[in-house]
């Protein structure tokens, strides 16, 4: 072959080389993961409830396992201690405002997803997930938003509609 | 000459006439000399010129000199704060890097870690330490800071130096892997509008972030001024957003998810949101504001006698460049343009130096930072009439410093 049709080949050739690894699709590293082989790390709970698992408890069955492995530190009653206070707190547009789950936290979700990925401080992620039904149930039912013998569940929970819904301006940048 | 007498005369030689009181003897930071040496203290041979050291046993990783011990963070409950008034030009080293955990820090092997990117994407991937060290790699020099940083001084003047008021704030060279080049593997579906990220911490500290964003300027990074990241700063691997505010860029990195909506995780609903005097809280405040602070002269300083001092600071911003850094020496009457050191770069810290002869009158010197975008650094006033003072986060106000006819440096806020 001419050397100068070798030269264009070897040009060409790089250049389509380059292209694809602009596009970025072509490294080749990692590993395809289902998200079945992801589960134990799925543990992010939405808004909407996606990534509720099945189950469900109520403030009644949840007291007990809050009195013994969460009043240490929040108070028997959610009033705070050593850790934050969950309970109470009343309006926030005062000069000490007290931000509470029942006075701050819009969303119920979000106390099944902490309480799940980071409670107990010394033990996290050893709740079972009845466990933190029955404690997000509780601290709810301590804030007087769910009655006693009402059952958390991937239904019910998004349900609740948090006293500070709409005390949430969004920026964005 | 006894060796004391030797030591004493050559530190009273050299020594600046500017010290940090808390700090006396180590840190030289202005370099001018004091008055005329007397006959005694002509210069002699020192003892360490005269001594063989050729065989000092110097630790394979080095440390820095025993005469600057006290150049240290200084802890608090949850982390550390950078000592601003102790360093010079831009750049924080490793080991003075400001500190937040919401977790602890854990130890992690490099060799066991994962990163996993899930969610709505084509291809979900896992991902070790080997594959990412892999894909083209890119630094940039950034600051990060806490958005809590200055928090106290919203309601009363709390604190004494600047590393008190504004010590969680850092800045270093990071590199790692552009977040965009990650996701382009897996293959972002449409609907795609956040990102999940979520630490290997104790915490399993998460944060939302907009995919514009994770596109544009996110490092997955896992170096930190050339070496491996500090075991405190997310080693083996860290989510890095530039201009964004501290607690966003997860450290101890282990998963990626995206999805249409924000998670409305605890840190982004609970906290690092900013409460207004109605009672209604600003959510989703992202990007750091325009800000600068005198480093030298600061408090708890002491200018030994009046003449010239070079008074120095840093600006940063997270919407661009610094354009402009003015300072004040009569209380913010008038203002005058300081020196911008290069390099001035993106979202990145700005040394200022600005020359000043103190005529040894009461004087409050203070800085105020003008960014690419035309912001300017707020007053104290205008950000408590923005915000209010139970807002906790993101002041970024003027600091002023009160120097004394003593010259006793002094947090005037």
């Amino acid at each position: 072959m001419h050397a100068k049709y070798l030269l264009l080949l070897a040009v060409l050739s790089i250049s389509a080389c380059t292209n694809s690894l602009n596009q970025g699709k072509s490294y080749g590293l990692g590993k395809t993961i289902s998200e079945s082989q992801i589960t134990a790390w799925n543990i992010d709970i939405a808004p909407n409830g996606d990534g509720l698992p099945p189950g469900g408890a109520t403030a009644k069955q949840g007291e007990k396992v809050y009195q013994e492995k969460c009043a240490a530190c929040h108070g028997n009653q959610g009033q705070g201690g050593v850790a934050n206070r969950l309970v109470g707190g009343g309006n926030l547009n005062t000069d000490k405002p007290i931000k509470t789950v029942g006075s701050y936290w819009p969303y119920a979700t979000t106390l099944f997803d902490y309480t799940k990925r980071a409670m107990p401080h010394p033990l996290p992620q050893s709740l079972t997930n009845e466990e933190v039904y029955g404690t997000t149930a509780y601290i709810l039912y301590m804030n007087k938003i769910i009655g006693l013998n009402d059952e958390m569940n991937s239904q019910t929970l998004p349900l609740v509609k948090m006293p500070n819904r709409d005390g949430f301006i969004q920026i964005l940048k | 000459m006894t060796k004391k007498d030797s030591q004493s005369s050559r530190r009273q030689f050299i020594k600046s006439s500017l010290v940090a009181s808390a700090s006396v003897g180590s840190t030289l930071t202005a370099g001018i000399t004091s008055a005329q040496p007397t006959e005694k203290d002509f210069l002699k041979i020192d003892p360490w010129t005269k001594t063989q050291r050729q065989n000092f046993p110097n630790p394979t990783y080095g440390i820095p000199s025993a005469f600057e011990k006290k150049v240290t963070r200084e802890t608090y409950n949850n982390g550390s704060k950078t000592p601003l008034q102790k360093l010079h030009g831009i750049i924080t080293p490793n080991g003075l890097h400001f500190e937040r955990h919401h977790g602890g820090i854990p130890e992690i092997n490099p060799d066991l870690h994962r990163l996993v990117i899930h969610g709505l994407v084509d291809r979900p991937i896992i991902l070790t330490m080997n594959d990412i060290v892999r894909f083209p790699a890119v630094s940039q020099i950034n600051f990060l800071e806490c958005s809590g940083n200055t928090w106290a001084e919203l309601k009363k003047q709390t604190w004494a130096t600047v590393q008190e008021t504004h010590g969680l704030l850092s800045c270093c060279e990071w590199t790692g892997v552009r977040l965009s080049t990650l996701l382009d593997q897996c293959g972002v579906k449409p609907g795609a509008k956040w990102v999940l990220a979520e630490g290997a911490d104790s915490a399993a500290m998460t944060r939302s972030i907009p995919i514009e964003k994770a596109m544009d300027d996110v490092i997955i990074a896992y170096s930190q001024n050339g070496e491996m990241l500090r075991p405190e700063q997310g080693y083996p691997l860290r989510l890095f957003a530039p201009g964004f505010e501290g607690n966003m860029s997860i450290k101890w990195l282990r998963r990626l998810k995206l999805g249409t909506e924000p998670w409305q995780t605890r840190e982004e609903t609970s906290a690092y949101t900013d409460l207004g005097a109605d009672g209604k809280a600003l959510q989703f405040t992202f990007v750091m504001g325009v800000k600068s602070v005198i480093t030298t002269p600061s408090a708890v300083m002491k200018l030994n006698a009046p003449g010239f001092y070079e008074i120095s600071g840093i600006a940063w911003t997270g919407s661009g460049k610094i354009r402009r850094v003015e300072v004040s020496t009569d209380g913010g009457k008038s203002w005058d343009q300081a020196i911008l050191q290069e390099p001035v770069l993106d979202r990145c810290l700005t040394r200022f130096r600005f020359p000043w002869k103190w005529n040894g009158d009461p004087a409050v010197i203070m800085s105020r930072a003008t960014d690419s975008t035309g912001e300017v650094q707020p007053t104290l006033d205008s950000v408590l009439k923005a915000r209010s003072s139970n807002a906790f986060y993101h002041n970024n106000a003027i600091q002023p410093w009160l120097v004394s006819s003593t010259g006793e440096v002094s947090n005037a806020r």
